[in-house]
């Protein structure tokens, strides 16, 4: 069985303690988001999964035959045209050079590139492309396990839309599993069947909320319902509040 | 391969580009007869007879192996100050340490006047191909060093991060991450060391030597032979566009494609 499982992991960064006491595991198909205040040290815990930091204390195992890691920010490489950017994963899990273009090039149409943007640089793309280039990038070697680190933080409602609901196609096919990073407790209702609440300075879990209804039963309603529901927990406003003082 | 193709697929259009260039230059050469016509032949022959000068002096053999001689001594001196700056940027970029306490020194290396160079080069190799060679190589390695220097430093560390998450192998790191940034710098520092390791040979020869471009300039001007001079200006100039406007920029435009 794959899974991604966190035990007593601590983190530090010199005498600054980011994380304290982790613990949780996530299975195949299952989708886990870790919310909190920005500066929470939520990217640390993502790159501690991911490996690309190095476990200091307790240990971070992935047994995952696959992984993969969308930014933030697009992080495009600016002298490689859309293919050819999208085509960098499978290259490097040793794909051939024609088949990672044309899977590539079949990848960019879902996600609603046009054949006009293939050539073009990153440079002449909006945030908006770039960031559907970078989702592409992700998936485009269907991971099994995909790192997700605030992807739709800047993007439009519109796209955001549009691309959790790719998300949420491969999720209901139980084709990936994920660990999702958001300060957006919303998106993360949206997408996830289990929520972790990490509180900052330093980071520890404090809370944990499950969604039993399946991604693709979830309408408006159902997240606003349970937004409200969230928003009204006693750990969430004095985690989320303690920010604003 | 592609690449190259693709170089020489857009060398016409670069080339019909060109008339704006060749309209100023014209118009430069119009601006030197009337100088000509103004202070006489001596002061400034005009553009007409400077020709002339010039094509008499390429159909001359003893003139051609000046300028091979001249030709010698910058690629080498250009050659040595490109393969070692490039390195000693690259591995100096890629430790804190040797790019901080570089910096001193390319300063030292910048400041230094050429021709005190020249001076010191005389003393130490004498009069002959090692001092020219030594001097352009002192003045192109620190601009060669600096831009390859920069390109290391300046890797962006977002895209390293990214590399690593995709597990990319060490070639690709290397030839899709890291040196098309690198190259974006050492490129133009060559070309700007090309440039200077070509005026600084002149003037080496001009001091040091008995032969070569630099010193037919030193027996034109003892002649008061104005023409010659010129059309050895005038061979130094043309060879430098040529190999900066022909060669290296169409191949940096096709390289610097993506740059906003």
């Amino acid at each position: 069985m794959e899974k991604l499982e966190v035990k007593n992991l601590n983190h530090h960064f010199g005498f600054t303690e980011i994380l304290r006491d982790i613990n949780f595991t996530l299975n195949k198909g299952q989708v886990l988001s870790v919310v909190g205040p920005s500066g929470g040290g939520k990217t640390t815990l993502l790159h501690l999964c991911a490996g690309l930091l190095d476990v200091e204390e307790g240990s971070a195992t992935n047994t995952f035959v696959s992984s993969s890691f969308a930014f933030q920010d697009a992080r495009l490489l600016p002298w490689k045209n859309v293919i050819d950017n999208i085509a960098l994963g499978l290259l490097a899990a040793g794909e051939k050079k024609r088949v990672a273009i044309e899977k590539s090039k079949k990848i960019a149409l879902e996600f609603g590139l046009e054949e006009d943007d293939f050539d073009k640089f990153p440079k002449d793309l909006s945030g908006g492309m770039r960031q559907r280039v970078s989702f592409a990038r992700a998936l485009v070697v269907k991971p099994s396990l995909l790192f997700l680190d605030e992807p739709f933080s800047a993007l439009d409602i519109g796209l955001k839309k549009e691309l959790q609901s790719i998300l949420i196609e491969m999720i209901s096919k139980k084709e990936i599993s994920i660990l999702f990073i958001t300060h957006d407790l919303m998106e993360a209702i949206r997408l996830s069947d289990e929520i972790l609440l990490l509180k900052a300075d330093p980071g520890h879990i404090v809370k944990k909320f499950s969604y039993d209804l399946a991604q693709n039963q979830r309408d408006d309603e159902y997240v606003y319902a349970q937004s409200a529901k969230i928003l009204q927990d006693k750990e969430i406003i004095t985690t989320f509040e303690l920010e604003i003082k | 391969m592609k690449f190259t193709l693709k170089i020489l697929k857009d060398f016409p259009a670069y080339l019909w580009s060109g008339w704006g260039a060749i309209a100023s230059i014209l118009l430069f050469i119009a601006l030197w007869d009337m100088g000509n016509q103004i202070y006489g032949n001596l002061v400034l022959p005009s553009p007409l007879e400077t020709f002339q000068t010039l094509i008499a002096m390429l159909g001359d053999e003893s003139v051609i192996a000046e300028i091979k001689t001249t030709l010698y001594r910058a690629s080498i001196g250009f050659g040595i100050s490109l393969v070692v700056g490039t390195t000693f940027g690259l591995l100096a970029g890629f430790f804190a340490t040797a790019s901080m306490m570089s910096r001193p020194i390319v300063t030292i290396l910048v400041g230094m006047p050429p021709i005190a160079w020249i001076v010191l080069a005389m003393i130490w190799f004498g009069m002959g191909d090692e001092t020219v060679i030594f001097t352009v190589i002192v003045a192109s390695f620190p601009i060669i060093f600096v831009g390859s220097l920069q390109g290391t430093r300046t890797l962006d560390g977002d895209l390293k991060e990214m590399a690593r998450s995709f597990k990319l192998p060490w070639h690709m790191k290397f030839f899709d991450v890291y040196f098309p940034h690198i190259f974006s710098y050492v490129f133009p520092a060559w070309v700007s060391g090309l440039g200077m390791a070509w005026k600084i040979v002149v003037m080496a020869e001009l001091l040091a030597t008995s032969d070569g471009i630099g010193a037919s300039l030193a027996v034109a001007r003892s002649q008061l032979d104005t023409p010659t001079a010129l059309a050895l200006v005038v061979i130094m100039i043309s060879s430098l566009m040529f190999v900066e406007y022909i060669i290296l920029e169409p191949i940096k435009r096709e390289v610097e494609l993506w740059r906003s």
